[in-house]
């Protein structure tokens, strides 16, 4: 059984399981019909903030749940509130219906690396031992250590079940509709003003892999997973091409709720301090105990994913800059 | 030839590669190789050296040998050059080729390979075509900006002379400590900079959150190699095999008064030793003189460092009485001695959780750095010389 199925990376990883010969049937859940195209996965409706779920996961006689139902955009789930509701009461409600199921054997939660939130004080790089330095009183970040608290409480409460918790870094891709992916497709690139955060992604493909591969296996614990290196954000703009608009940090809110007003992209407060330390984590057990080998490294997923963006307002100009030079040099040669 | 759209007669006189002097130019000028490495990127820069030679020196010989020929031969000499230097313009999209070709024109060849390499580390800046470290150390930006702007500061301005390099491990992590002093961590750049120019090893310092916290400060002290002074970031570094430079006096040794200079103050918590014994890397202890002279620090507004949130904000004689003038720092002369390694490999196991053992070390490697302090200032002859 997979949640979230109507969103892009819910759908991606019940599809890439229903093609999986090794598994019987694979049952998707969402409040919402999915837009994508599902191929072999059983839709049913249902939310996961509600009881009913525990009928779904009797009637249904599910052995595996992979929870990838946490929301990271307020505006997709409308308002910030629902947001919470969703992550929060979401995934208890959905612990609890898997506590009663003595046929449930396996629990696959997708969680994110904004668990250990961003700040100056941070180490270079978490392990997954590592407590938060700075603590987020809003969004996904404090949805995400609250949800793997619960997840934590379950693991407890049902020892018998194998429970792998997967904090990725954020997805991106060509297909991935993320803030991070709407952020780095705006026009003009806000950035705050002396500081260059560095960034760690995980190719869109990868993430899907890293699902099924937690799903087929048992490898109970928290897994960081991320592509190797690390970007700073501002070579990673200049990758983009496309130009750079410099904000000091206090007005750092400001600017985001004119970028979420003009429907840009959609910012927290966790992910402006994400942009601005910036955040990078340790990935030496995702291979050891883990087992897994992400196909790209941050830089290449950045690339696939500028690839799908076309060239950005810098280069199209230095484009026609250099052009202009040849047709210059050419008039001048006769 | 057609592509021209001229006689063979008007081509002639066209002055590519020429530099202004009589004549078709030794053809030199025109080499495609100034082009092409413009857009190959680093590996291609590593092996231009030997490559220009040769290049030249076949170059040289084909005008020679079309000259003998008729006079359509005199056009096919440049031919290539332009034609290899157009090709890159329309497959780079946004080179500088046309740029370039005029600064070769105008500094002469021998500005052209240094011209060459310089839009080669534009472009890759300015495409993001560069590797960053985990810590977001830049290596590339380090080794041609920051530290060529460091170094007339303590070649010429500070006048460093350096001892014991030597007890600087050429392969394999060490960890470098050394006194804090000046009221701006000046010490740590040049110490940086003397360690990359004398052991071709970059130096990776460890540096307090506020630097992280600080704009433009923390951003570039990421990039020049700079991370946070934690076990876990400092062990991280040491096990890689980095050279690893801290400054436990911390801010307390930056930011003493200028007559208690030479006083080494607490060196933290021993943090740095501990990290040391569980990589096992040597302790080399850094003494540096010369630096607590550069800005003395007469006075501390205490009241508006709190409102700002800073651990101090310093009053020397000539700041803030002299506006940006005061921030000059005074031309003191340096002496930096590196002393003996302390190994910590031959302790046994978990003496890293030892605090007693910890904090003897740690006191080993004071009274070092103090000793030695001593030892340089009675070799000085004066603060400035």
């Amino acid at each position: 059984m997979v949640t979230g199925v109507s969103r892009d990376a819910g759908a991606r990883c019940a599809r890439r399981l229903a093609a999986d010969p090794g598994i019987d049937t694979v049952i998707g859940i969402d409040v919402v019909p999915p837009r994508a195209e599902l191929g072999r996965v059983r839709f049913v409706r249902a939310d996961i903030r509600n009881p009913v779920i525990a009928k779904v996961i009797a009637g249904e006689d599910v052995d595996t749940v992979v929870h990838t139902g946490v929301v990271a955009t307020p505006g997709s789930a409308g308002g910030r509130s629902s947001m919470k509701e969703i992550n929060v009461i979401g995934t208890m409600q959905l612990l609890a219906a898997c506590q009663k199921a003595p046929g449930v054997s396996k629990l696959v939660v997708k969680s994110s690396t904004t668990v250990y939130g961003a700040g100056p004080r941070d180490p270079a790089m978490f392990t997954e031992e590592m407590a938060p330095r700075a603590i987020h009183q809003t969004g996904l970040s404090k949805d995400a250590v609250e949800v793997e608290g619960y997840v934590r409480g379950f693991a407890r409460r049902r020892p018998d079940v194998c429970v792998t918790t997967l904090r990725m870094a954020n997805w991106i891709g060509p297909q991935t509709d993320s803030p991070i992916t709407r952020y780095f497709a705006m026009p003009v690139v806000p950035t705050v003003f002396g500081y260059d955060a560095r960034l760690q992604f995980l190719h869109e493909d990868d993430g899907v892999e890293a699902i099924h591969h937690a799903t087929m296996i048992d490898l109970p614990g928290t897994f960081n997973l991320a592509g190797d290196g690390v970007l700073s954000l501002s070579q990673a703009i200049r990758r983009l091409g496309r130009p750079v608009l410099r904000f000091p940090s206090f007005t750092a809110a400001s600017t985001a709720a004119v970028v979420r007003r003009a429907r840009l992209a959609d910012f927290s407060p966790d992910q402006i301090t994400f942009l601005t330390y910036g955040r990078a984590v340790d990935t030496t057990r995702m291979r050891s105990e883990f087992g897994f080998e992400p196909k790209y490294t941050t830089a290449s997923a950045f690339d696939d994913f500028r690839a799908s963006l076309g060239p950005g307002a810098v280069t199209t100009a230095s484009r026609l800059v250099a052009a202009g030079l040849n047709a210059g040099l050419g008039a001048l040669r006769g | 030839m057609p592509v021209w759209g001229h006689s063979v007669a008007d081509a002639d006189v066209i002055p590519i590669g020429s530099g202004g002097r009589p004549g078709r130019g030794s053809g030199r000028r025109t080499t495609p190789s100034a082009a092409a490495r413009a857009l190959a990127g680093p590996g291609a820069a590593k092996a231009r050296g030997a490559r220009t030679a040769k290049t030249r020196a076949a170059a040289v010989e084909s005008p020679a040998e079309s000259r003998g020929v008729a006079a359509p031969g005199v056009q096919a000499a440049p031919e290539p050059g332009v034609q290899a230097t157009a090709e890159a313009a329309v497959q780079g999209g946004q080179d500088f080729a046309g740029f370039e070709r005029f600064i070769r024109e105008t500094f002469g060849a021998d500005g052209e390979a240094k011209i060459a390499e310089f839009l080669a580390f534009l472009r890759r800046r300015l495409t993001g075509d560069y590797e960053v470290d985990e810590f977001g150390y830049d290596p590339e930006l380090t080794d041609q900006v920051l530290l060529s702007v460091l170094r007339p500061l303590a070649e010429k301005w500070f006048r460093v002379e350096v001892r014991g390099v030597e007890n600087i491990p050429d392969t394999g992590g060490a960890l470098i400590v050394a006194n804090h002093s000046g009221t701006m961590p000046l010490d740590g750049l040049i110490t940086q900079l003397i360690i990359a120019d004398h052991t071709n090893r970059p130096l990776r310092t460890l540096a307090a959150d506020l630097v992280f916290q600080t704009p433009f400060v923390g951003e570039l002290a990421r990039k020049g190699g700079a991370t946070l002074a934690s076990n876990d970031d400092a062990e991280r570094l040491l096990s890689r095999g980095n050279l690893v430079g801290v400054w436990p006096e911390g801010f307390k040794g930056i930011g003493k008064p200028f007559s208690e200079r030479y006083k080494l103050q607490r060196f933290g918590r021993g943090g740095f030793v501990s990290a040391a014994m569980r990589t096992g890397v040597p302790i080399v202890p850094c003494s540096i003189v010369g630096a607590e002279e550069i800005y003395p620090l007469v006075g501390n507004m205490a009241s508006l460092a709190r409102l700002l949130g800073v651990p101090y904000i310093p009053i020397t004689p000539f700041f803030p009485l002299l506006g940006p003038l005061g921030l000059i720092p005074l031309p003191s002369k340096w002496l930096i001695e590196f002393g003996e390694p302390i190994r910590t490999d031959d302790f046994a196991e978990g003496a890293a959780d030892d605090p007693m053992l910890v904090f003897n070390v740690t006191d080993q490697v004071r009274e070092t750095i103090q000793q030695t302090l001593y030892a340089l200032l009675m070799q000085r002859r004066s603060v400035f010389f």
